[in-house]
């Protein structure tokens, strides 16, 4: 990075002592970006974007809520009538929890299909998976806030499971409830952990761009930049690409934010928490359907160890898995583009990704049981038999010499960098 | 621009013009967009509808005897309700326009001469001034008196002497009938 002269004598005097506008020179506008980026690497930026907006309306939220069994839900209520825009706000928020799901979905999947976790970007992909993780944690505090029926008892369910490990489960429980159930003291950490675990989310994110900014995005072609003529600026090309992307989301997300608010909500939550009546049919928010279907898909004891154990330990395996693939996966190639059974096998991946998502929103009885097993077996052969197997045993095709040589063969790229050497 | 190779037609000048128009046009949007979008995030700060819904608070003041004085409470301030004796309402309505620091009538500041109602918060930084209670020093001019920073209100809660730059508020209010007064 050459040091840069600020005309502005203000910001020369700050940058000489705090190079914070050097930083944002060589981060946000000189970064050397790969040419050929297709939109599928909108979402990082979009995840960002999300995350303002759900700090934002949070904020703006948590000035209005009341985190006590008594107020949590009239609280809700009252910013739906009588605050000024806070259906907007409480709407904003809520569906921008599942689009923030389906935004950072599309990213990793984006990830899986170009490879974007392979070497030297390991630990770029490691910090995204803690990042979902605490994503994951924020959203399951998040509902229990409102205080309705769904709440309660997802949060009832949900910290059950820590139930299953032996021993000391039940006293794990207890200390996560700070009583011996969901109740108000319940609550008010979960608003607390609500209103923390977004910062921490941000300290991630940051971490996450660091890793990124060292060895820079991958692309569609899965190959290394060779050198200048492979990369465009961020901005102006990035930025305005990335402006039009939110434009295009923003449509998706407030369509459904003014007609379809509820959409993604279960209606049994504008019902008061009940603690003496459990509602017939308990689903997650639509994002957690999978892991649910994978916790319920055990139903026999593995010798001694009991099935509501086993079950715990898959749910929290498929995640934590993503942590490992980086070394599962010894393809010579990084893209899906030149890996022809992986590219097909890649869809029906996430086909049973989303079948396991259907399994999940099912009650468990007849056919799903099976269905639930075979989907979180496969789930789990994907990553420990066929990635490993088709790192050994797929042909793949060559991709091009360089990102230029794929569209300009020989040509406009190379005599570019002849000048500029 | 270090590692990368410039693809923008920056030595094109007639171009610039149209670039910088529509740079310009583009963030004046963009900015415009985000002020609109911003707002729904400060108005959520403003009074909510149930907090307006208090904003209204009814006095029944058929037992305030005359010489008596009460404090009632509109939106979460006290309002100092005075039934003035003929002798307050001659001290206020007597004195020349010139003695005022902040010049207003009495006749301006009530509805009816018998009944006066101001906002019981000192106009110089906020305290209540004494003079509600029997026994509480009520000031050089018989009105009341701020123990904050001692300055002095007249029978018709106007300043008279000390800091406060202004008289009290008169809150907006109304007789429904004669012996009910709805503030706000």
């Amino acid at each position: 990075m050459e040091a840069k002269t600020w005309k502005n004598p203000v910001i020369a005097w700050i940058d000489y002592r705090l190079p914070i506008f050097s930083m944002m020179q060589a981060d946000l506008v000189d970064y050397p970006t790969p040419k050929n980026l297709n939109y599928w690497w909108n979402f990082g930026s979009l995840n960002g974007i999300v995350l303002v907006i759900m700090i934002g309306t949070g904020i703006m939220l948590a000035m209005q809520y009341t985190a006590n069994v008594d107020f949590a839900f009239e609280s809700v209520e009252r910013i739906m009538r009588d605050v000024n825009y806070g259906w907007l706000l409480r709407y904003m928020h809520m569906n921008g929890g599942s689009m923030f799901f389906i935004v950072v979905y599309i990213h990793t999947f984006r990830g899986l299909y170009y490879g974007s976790y392979r070497a030297p970007r390991e630990l770029l992909w490691i910090i995204g998976v803690f990042i979902l993780l605490a994503m994951m944690a924020t959203a399951f505090m998040g509902y229990v806030l409102p205080w309705g029926q769904m709440s309660f008892w997802g949060a009832t369910v949900i910290t059950n499971l820590f139930s299953a490990i032996p021993l000391i489960g039940e006293s794990i429980v207890t200390w996560l409830w700070g009583g011996f159930s969901v109740a108000n003291p319940t609550l008010n950490r979960f608003f607390a952990l609500h209103y923390l675990l977004p910062f921490v989310i941000v300290g991630l994110v940051f971490v996450h761009l660091w890793a990124l900014h060292v060895h820079k995005s991958n692309n569609p072609l899965g190959i290394d930049v060779k050198g200048p003529q492979d990369t465009i600026p961020f901005s102006p090309y990035y930025t305005i690409k990335d402006a039009f992307g939110l434009g295009a989301f923003m449509i998706v997300y407030l369509a459904f934010v003014f007609f379809a608010p509820d959409f993604f909500g279960e209606p049994d939550n504008y019902i008061k928490a009940n603690p003496m009546q459990t509602p017939p049919h308990i689903v997650p928010e639509w994002y957690f359907l999978p892991y649910y279907a994978i916790l319920r898909a055990i139903t026999f004891d593995i010798w001694f160890v009991p099935a509501k154990l086993i079950g715990v330990i898959l749910m929290f395996s498929s995640i934590l898995i993503l942590l490992f693939l980086p070394w599962l996966d010894r393809s010579p190639v990084r893209s899906a583009r030149f890996r022809p059974i992986y590219k097909q096998l890649f869809w029906v991946f996430l086909a049973d990704c989303i079948l396991l998502g259907v399994v999940g929103g099912h009650p468990p009885e007849g056919a799903w049981i099976p269905i639930g097993q075979a989907a979180t077996a496969y789930y789990f052969a994907h990553f420990l038999i066929i990635i490993p197997l088709l790192g050994i045993f797929e042909k793949t095709r060559t991709p091009p010499t360089s990102i230029s040589a794929a569209v300009t063969p020989g040509g406009v790229g190379t005599k570019i960098k002849e000048a500029a050497e | 621009m270090a590692n990368t190779v410039s693809t923008s037609p920056e030595h094109s000048g007639e171009g610039e013009t149209r670039r910088d128009f529509l740079l310009i046009a583009t963030s004046t949007v963009g900015v415009i967009g985000v002020a609109l979008a911003a707002w729904p995030f400060i108005d959520s700060m403003n009074p909510a509808k149930d907090t307006l819904a208090l904003a209204t608070t009814g006095v029944d003041i058929s037992a305030v005897e005359d010489g008596q004085r009460i404090t009632v409470v509109w939106r979460g301030k006290p309002v100092f309700i005075d039934h003035r004796t003929a002798a307050q309402i001659e001290s206020a309505e007597s004195v020349p326009m010139d003695d005022l620091p902040d010049p207003e009538p009495d006749s301006e500041r009530v509805e009816k001469p018998d009944w006066l109602v101001v906002v019981g918060v000192c106009t110089h930084l906020g305290c209540i001034p004494l003079g509600q209670k029997v026994g509480d020093p009520r000031g050089d001019y018989g009105g009341w008196f701020c123990p904050c920073h001692g300055s002095h209100y007249d029978t018709s809660g106007r300043i008279r002497k000390g800091p406060a730059p202004a008289n009290l508020a008169v809150p907006p209010y109304e007789f429904v009938d004669d012996s009910t007064i709805s503030i706000g």
